[in-house]
C-alpha cells in the first residue's frame, strides 16, 4: 500500500478517537460484562452493558489494542449509548455490513456518523477484525443483558 | 551508506540476493520490498524452487511403495533429502531424522509418545516437566496437554530483566522428579540464545530427557545435535529457506527406538493383521501415510544451499546485521528493544515497542513504505506478559538482509512517529 492508501485507513476521525477515547473505563451499574480477545493479534476488550427502559443506558470498556480497535470502541459507545436496543442493534448490523463489504459498501453517514471513517478499514482484510472486536463484544454483552433483565 | 561494508557481512551479499527472486519484486506504489520477517518465514532461493518444480515435472510418484521407475526416483530423492538434513545437523545416523509437517508436529510427536511410553521414558503422575517462560506456544501447549493428561506437574524457568533464562534455581527446578526439560535454543521474540548444553548437563544428571526447539537456531547457527546436548531437537523447513509443510524431528536412536508410534497408518508398519500390527523401524515408525515428498526434496535443496554458503558465515552475517540494527533502533526516540542488547548473545529477531503507537499500527505504516515486519504476540504470550507488554513489533533478518534495509526500517520508523504526530 502506498502512503495515500494508509491515509484511507487512518482517517483523522480514527486518530482523534484513538487519542481521546470516548466513554472509556469500566462503570457501574451493568447487567453483563464480557471479555473478548482477538487470538491472532492479542487485542483484548472488557466491556459492560447497562440497559434501562429498553434503551442502551451505558456501555463502558477497558480495551488494549491498536488504533483501529481502540477508536472503534470509542465510536461504538458514541453511537449506541442512549439509543433504544433495537435501533442500536440495527446500527451494529449496518457497521458489520460496512466492515464485511470489502470496501464496496457505501457508508450511511446518517446511521454511522463518525463510524463512516471505518469505510477504509474494510479494504484492509487483516484489520477488519480489529474494528469489529468491541462491536462483537457489545452484541454479546447486550444479548446477555437482555436475558438477565427479561429472565 | 557508511555501513555498506560491515565486518562479518557475507562477502557475496549481492550475489546471494540474486538467488532469491522475490527480493526483486516491488510493492504497491512501486516501492522495493524490504523483507524483515524471516523469523516468521524465510524467502526461498531459486535452487529450492527449481528443485521442487523439477521433482513435480519429472519425478513425481509416491515413495517406498511404487514399483516403477518414477517411484524409485521419487523414493531416492526423498531419502536423499533425509541424508542432507542429517549431514546438516550432524546427526550420527540418517535414521534419527524423522520428517514431520512442521516443528509443532515434531514437538507434539515427542510429547504424545512420552505420554504413551512404558518404561523409563514414560511421564506419569507426580513426574515433572520443565519448560521456560520464553517458549513459543508450540513448546508450551503440548507440555500442558501432557502434564494435564498424566497428572504430572509443569514447571518453568523464569526470565531475568535482560531477557535471559534465570538459571539461579536450576538445581531445585530440575530434580529427580524431572522427566523432561524442553527449551528453545533461540527465542523467537527476545532473540536470546540459551545455554542449551549447560541446561542439558543438569537435566542428564537427574536422568531427564532434553527436548530442544531449534526453529530459530537451525536457520542461524551452525548446529551439531550431539554437541548441543539435546535428546530430541525440532525445527521447521520454511525458516531455513525451504518450503512450508515439512518439519524435522531429530532424536537419539535409543530414545526413538523406545518410544511407541505417533500416528498409525501406511508406511509406519512392518506387518498388519486384523488383531494387531508390528511397526517399522525408525524413522518410518513415525512417518505414517504419504509424507510431504516434494517438500522434503525442497528442504534437502535448502540445507544444501545453506551448507554451501556455510553456517559460520551465515551466523557472522546475522550478528553483523543484528548489531547494526540494534544501533539503528537505538536512535529512534521512544523505542525500547525487548531482550538482550548485545548482538553476540542473540539471534536475528528483534522485538521492540514504540511509545505511543500500537505494534499493528507500526507494522501497517511500515508496510506502506515497503517494510515487512511482524506485529503481535509472536506466539509467545507468556514472554510478553513477563515484560508487561501485550504485543510488540518484530524485525527479523536473514542471510539476504542488507544494512541498507536496516536503514530503510529506521527511516520508516521515524516516518511512523511523524505519521502518528509524536514529537521527539
Amino acid at each position: 500500500m502506498a502512503a495515500t492508501d494508509i491515509d484511507a485507513l487512518y482517517q483523522e476521525i480514527i486518530l482523534d478517537h484513538y487519542k481521546n477515547p470516548q466513554h472509556a473505563g469500566l462503570r457501574e451499574p451493568y447487567e453483563a460484562e464480557v471479555h473478548h480477545v482477538n487470538p491472532t493479534c492479542g487485542d483484548e476488550v472488557t466491556l459492560r452493558v447497562h440497559l434501562e427502559d429498553g434503551k442502551v443506558s451505558d456501555v463502558s470498556y477497558d480495551a488494549v489494542g491498536c488504533s483501529i480497535s481502540q477508536a472503534s470502541a470509542s465510536v461504538l459507545t458514541e453511537l449506541v449509548i442512549g439509543k433504544p436496543v433495537d435501533e442500536a442493534m440495527a446500527i451494529h448490523d449496518t457497521f458489520l455490513q460496512l466492515m464485511q463489504g470489502k470496501g464496496q459498501v457505501e457508508p450511511d453517514e446518517d446511521v454511522l456518523e463518525d463510524g463512516i471513517a471505518f469505510a477504509g478499514v474494510a479494504r484492509f482484510p487483516a484489520r477488519v477484525k480489529c474494528a469489529l472486536l468491541s462491536w462483537m463484544a457489545w452484541k454479546d454483552a447486550t444479548a446477555q443483558s437482555l436475558e438477565a433483565t427479561n429472565g | 551508506m557508511a555501513a555498506a561494508r560491515l565486518p562479518g557481512l557475507l562477502p557475496e551479499l549481492e550475489v546471494i540476493r540474486k538467488d532469491f527472486p522475490i527480493l526483486e519484486r516491488t510493492l504497491a506504489g512501486d516501492l522495493p520490498l524490504v523483507y524483515l520477517d524471516s523469523a516468521n518465514t524465510s524467502q526461498k532461493p531459486q535452487v529450492v524452487i527449481d528443485t521442487m518444480v523439477d521433482h513435480l515435472e519429472r519425478h513425481n510418484a509416491n515413495i517406498a511403495r511404487a514399483m516403477h521407475q518414477l517411484g524409485a526416483e521419487s523414493t531416492e530423492a526423498f531419502e536423499a533429502a533425509r541424508d542432507k538434513v542429517a549431514a546438516f545437523i550432524g546427526a550420527p545416523s540418517r535414521d534419527e531424522v524423522v520428517f514431520t509437517k512442521n516443528a509443532s508436529e515434531a514437538l507434539n510427536l515427542v510429547a504424545n509418545t512420552l505420554a504413551w511410553a512404558r518404561g523409563p521414558l514414560e511421564v506419569g503422575e507426580g513426574d515433572e516437566v520443565v519448560i521456560t517462560e520464553m517458549e513459543h506456544h508450540s513448546n508450551i501447549v503440548p507440555w500442558q496437554l501432557l502434564t494435564e493428561r498424566k497428572g504430572a506437574r509443569l514447571r518453568w524457568f523464569g526470565l531475568t530483566d535482560e531477557g535471559r533464562l534465570d538459571l539461579s534455581n536450576i538445581d531445585e527446578l530440575v530434580n529427580e522428579r524431572t522427566k523432561v526439560v524442553a527449551l528453545t535454543w533461540v527465542s523467537n521474540m527476545l532473540g536470546t540464545v540459551n545455554p542449551v548444553a549447560e541446561v542439558a548437563r543438569r537435566a542428564h544428571e537427574v536422568g531427564a530427557v532434553v527436548v530442544v526447539d531449534a526453529s530459530q537456531a537451525v536457520p542461524q547457527l551452525p548446529v551439531d545435535v550431539v554437541a548441543s546436548g539435546a535428546d530430541f531437537l525440532a525445527f521447521t523447513g520454511h525458516k531455513v529457506v525451504g518450503p512450508t509443510g515439512i518439519g524435522v524431528l531429530w532424536g537419539r536412536r535409543e530414545h526413538l527406538d523406545a518410544l511407541p508410534p505417533f500416528l498409525g497408518g501406511g508406511e509406519m508398519i512392518e506387518t498388519v493383521a486384523m488383531e494387531r500390527s508390528t511397526y517399522a523401524g525408525i524413522p518410518h515408525k513415525f512417518e505414517a501415510g504419504t509424507p510431504p515428498i516434494v517438500e522434503a526434496v525442497g528442504l534437502g535443496a535448502a540445507v544444501d544451499y545453506l551448507a554451501h554458503i556455510g553456517m559460520d558465515a551465515v551466523h557472522a552475517h546475522e550478528q553483523a546485521i543484528t548489531a547494526y540494527a540494534l544501533e539503528g533502533l537505538a536512535t529512534v526516540p521512544g523505542l525500547t528493544v525487548l531482550g538482550p542488547l548485545d548482538a553476540t548473545e542473540r539471534g536475528g529477531a528483534i522485538a521492540f515497542e514504540l511509545d505511543g503507537v500500537h505494534p499493528h499500527d507500526v507494522a501497517q505504516v511500515l508496510d506502506s513504505r515497503g517494510v515487512a515486519v511482524r506485529a503481535g504476540h509472536h506466539c509467545a504470550k507468556p514472554a510478553h506478559a513477563r515484560f508487561g507488554v501485550q504485543s510488540s513489533t518484530r524485525m527479523s533478518s536473514y542471510l539476504y538482509t542488507t544494512p541498507d534495509e536496516i536503514d530503510a526500517l529506521v527511516e520508516a520508523l521515524e516516518y511512523t512517529r511523524s505519521y502518528f504526530k509524536l514529537d521527539s
